[in-house]
């Protein structure tokens, strides 16, 4: 049997578990009475579901729905005038949700809030650009990564990645080393379709060797005319780990020691 | 006739002029003064922008999906990457933020050694926005003066842990290295010598410079209340009078028992932030010469000790073996946080660089992101840009002091 | 500064070059390599810093141009990433012949660190490259050697000059 690979989060994993682990949690205060942060919370009322201060940081979770109105009351009433970053967390292997967070900073009081919401997968959420202005790249780098739509947000179109790209990169589902439109991409772009042959697949195997290769490498004091074909008749075997396939010793297999010399 | 062809551009399709009079160009990825890989596709009516639209992402690595598949040690090496003028500022920014997440504290002498890279690190990023910043609007010689001292600051840098850009000179909980024998004394005439060339070659050059103070005044005006809606920080946002420096009012390190000033600006122009950088230099070199001072009394402990998620030093690795299989493991497997969600800022060069980490409690992130300070200004370049002529486009950018591995991480 | 030792036995008494066209065209060609300003990221700051006081650059005979058209070596120092790697293959196809292209930096050679998306894993995918040069960031006296490793590369060839053909071309 091959091994299981959960394909909704292709993320690499550590290779050794600790099977009996079970982790801390980073600790959670309450909000003190009168401090600065007593206030905001007064100000928020009933429509923070949760607040509490986490590493000197008061953090809010709200409802996605009303992300506009708690911003402006955090804006206009708190002072909170700068929104210094805003992103989401992909969490839809476990909870079907993405989890976004807005960091806020007062500049008077020298605070930071970090409003933390959940939307599920499909839903949209409306932008705060007319609040604070830094929403403008943040959202759509949060589009382009993770495929949340924004609402009435004034550009939205892909940032990072070519705006013919396909597939939302940051999500657990998207390898590191890119699906295979990715992987074609600059071949398909330059030369066509055609010349994916010609060039060949990319190197992600950062250890492989090619033992005959003439054509980058240097053989100082050896030197060759280039692509001259120094394998002398041996074809070259490629190196193959034995967690990828199973090998079968009764065959020709990829391991040289198979040879007796 | 061209023929198309995939391999040579067609050129016959491509309109300048519209109807209205309004020419788009492109001021494309690879252009001498744009920094690094900036697209900035601007229309313009005669001479004046109307509408600038930048176009980023061609320096885009995934290094925040890197972080989902690494361990938290593996990754600080790419962290030197961001912003890779001055790069321990991001190591440093980074390992602080593992260390909030952890709850630990670096000793006293690693604070001192990171707190005299980290204010290394601001004097050469800050020489370098001097030199391109000059060498965009046209003072060729002041790029070659400054990347003459930024190579004795280099040089420093390379004493100590071995690289010219690409530090990683900080660990997550300390230094790994001591500093060498003599290098306090050369850091001290590095000072004397940056400070009198900070006043003597470039303040003489170019402060009174009538060229420099035409093409500088009033270009790149940018209010208070804009400035901070657009998210700009550290020296953009100082330049507009506004008095918000990280580390006097959210200090980390040593720098609560420091005694500097921040310099402030209310011109909100690119002269005002051009005397806002000198001054800063100045600031500098009073920290680090502080700095000096404090590193004899410091005892030599260099890493946190925290020996759930942190090594012992060499020495008890090489001899213990208790050590040695911790380390073991930490190598391996990779140190498991607890679970939760750290956002720490700090002042880097180029404003405010903060790491938001959260964890799963495995030993690889769950989620990393970097608000990096570039990516917000190249934001405020669609605002700032409009109505300003093609020649102060090129001032504008050498003003926002964007880097590109930042912007695009 | 070198002593010029003119042997005039050699010559008949005259100061005179003996050559063949084909040394001589290399010899212009290999001093005066005029690069193209092509920093994508981190080697960028490094070959500012080769270009710059202290490791001079321009006693190679070199001058960084900004137009394409104008440069004869194309020195990609940084990352090139995948949005941008159609521009990069642009720019070389403007650049006039005889044209050479050096990689500078792991990034460029291989894709480096960067094992992810949105690389390329190695400039050589899309653009033919002469000569190679590992580091991370190399430092500048490793850009000046690769340079200079050029320069006899350039001069061991053939000055080709009737020929259209490209020399360097083994990708189409």
């Amino acid at each position: 049997m091959r091994k299981y690979t959960p394909k909704d989060n292709v993320q690499g994993k550590s290779y050794y578990t600790d099977r009996f682990w079970v982790a801390p949690r980073v600790p959670r205060m309450e909000v003190e009475e009168n401090s600065h942060f007593a206030a905001v919370a007064k100000a928020l009322g009933k429509k923070a579901k949760e607040s509490y201060v986490e590493i000197g940081q008061l953090v809010v979770h709200i409802d996605a729905k009303k992300v506009v109105e708690i911003m402006t009351i955090l804006k206009e009433k708190c002072g909170y005038t700068q929104c210094s970053e805003q992103s989401a967390v992909d969490y839809l292997a476990q909870d079907g949700e993405f989890e976004l967070f807005y960091q806020l900073l007062n500049i008077t009081e020298a605070k930071r809030v970090r409003v933390v919401c959940r939307i599920k997968k499909g839903e949209a959420i409306e932008s705060i650009t007319s609040l604070f202005k830094s929403a403008n790249f943040a959202e759509r780098e949060m589009f382009d990564m993770f495929g949340i739509k924004v609402n009435n947000h004034p550009f939205l179109k892909r940032i990072l990645m070519p705006d013919d790209w396909e597939g939302h990169p940051l999500l657990k589902t998207y390898p590191l080393h890119g699906d295979e439109f990715a992987s074609w991409y600059e071949v398909d772009k330059i030369f066509g379709k055609e010349y994916r042959d010609v060039i060949g697949p990319e190197n992600r195997d950062p250890s492989r060797i090619d033992r005959y290769d003439t054509k980058r490498f240097s053989r100082v004091g050896y030197e060759v005319p280039f692509a001259a074909d120094i394998s002398e008749g041996e074809k070259e075997n490629p190196i193959e780990y034995s967690e990828t396939i199973l090998v079968d010793y009764t065959k020709d297999s990829g391991k040289q020691l198979d040879e007796r010399r | 006739m061209q023929q198309p062809n995939k391999l040579t551009p067609f050129f016959e399709n491509l309109n300048f002029e519209r109807d209205d009079n309004t020419m788009v160009i492109n001021f494309g990825p690879q252009h001498p003064s744009a920094h690094g890989q900036l697209r900035l596709v601007l229309e313009l009516d005669g001479e004046q922008v109307v509408k600038a639209y930048p176009d980023i992402g061609y320096l885009h690595r995934g290094i925040e999906k890197m972080a989902e598949n690494m361990t938290y040690n593996e990754f600080l090496p790419t962290t030197d990457r961001l912003d890779y003028i001055a790069s321990t500022s991001n190591n440093y920014a980074y390992a602080l933020a593992v260390e909030k997440l952890l709850g630990i504290e670096a000793p006293r002498r690693a604070q001192v050694i990171r707190t005299m890279l980290l204010e290394l690190n601001r004097i050469i990023s800050h020489l370098f926005f001097i030199a391109t910043h000059a060498l965009d609007v046209g003072a060729m010689s002041v790029f070659l003066y400054a990347f003459r001292e930024r190579e004795f600051a280099m040089d420093l840098m390379e004493d100590y842990c071995g690289a010219r850009l690409t530090h990683s000179a900080v660990r997550i909980g300390g230094v790994p290295l001591d500093i060498p024998a003599g290098w306090i004394e050369k850091l001290a005439s590095f000072c004397t010598k940056i400070e009198h060339e900070v006043e003597h070659t470039y303040e003489a050059l170019l402060t009174e410079n009538r060229i420099w103070k035409m093409r500088l005044e009033n270009v790149g005006v940018i209010s208070a209340e804009e400035a901070l809606s657009w998210g700009c920080t550290g020296p953009m946002l100082r330049g507009s009078g506004v008095n918000w420096d990280i580390r006097k009012e959210e200090p980390y390190e040593l720098y609560s028992e420091l005694d500097f000033d921040v310099p402030v600006s209310d011109r909100c122009d690119s002269y005002g932030r051009y005397r806002l950088y000198m001054a800063e230099m100045h600031e500098s070199v009073k920290i680090l010469r502080q700095l000096m001072v404090m590193y004899s009394k410091t005892e030599p402990k260099l890493m946190a000790h925290a020996p759930q998620y942190i090594s012992a030093p060499k020495e008890e690795i090489m001899t213990q073996n208790y050590a040695l299989m911790q380390h073991f493991v930490l190598v391996t497997q990779g140190m498991r946080p607890p679970k939760g969600e750290v956002y720490v800022p700090t002042e880097s060069p180029k404003g405010e660089l903060g790491f938001y980490i959260k964890s799963e409690g495995e030993p690889y992130a769950y989620r990393l992101k970097c608000r990096a300070p570039s990516f917000f200004h190249t934001g405020l370049l669609q605002e700032i840009l409009v109505g300003t002529y093609i020649a102060d486009v090129v001032t504008i950018i050498g003003t926002t002091n964007i880097v590109f591995g930042e912007v695009d991480r | 500064m070198a002593q010029h030792q003119v042997n005039y036995a050699s010559a008949a008494g005259l100061p005179i070059a003996l050559t063949s066209v084909d040394k001589l065209v290399n010899w212009g060609r290999s001093n005066s390599l005029w690069p193209l300003t092509y920093g994508l990221a981190c080697c960028a700051i490094e070959m500012m810093a080769s270009g710059a006081s202290r490791y001079d650059f321009d006693r190679m005979g070199t001058i960084f141009r900004a137009s394409p058209r104008q440069a004869d070596v194309m020195i990609l120092a940084g990352t090139l990433s995948k949005k941008h790697s159609e521009f990069a293959r642009r720019l070389y196809d403007q650049m006039t012949e005889p044209k050479w292209v050096i990689s500078m930096g792991s990034c460029a050679n291989t894709g480096g660190m960067f094992n992810t998306y949105a690389t390329v894993q190695g400039v050589d995918r899309i653009i033919p490259v002469d000569i190679y040069l590992p580091g991370c960031a190399p430092r500048p006296e490793t850009l000046q050697y690769a340079l200079m490793m050029l320069q006899k590369k350039i001069r061991r060839e053939s000055a080709n000059m009737n020929n259209n053909t490209k020399q360097n071309l083994r990708l189409v």
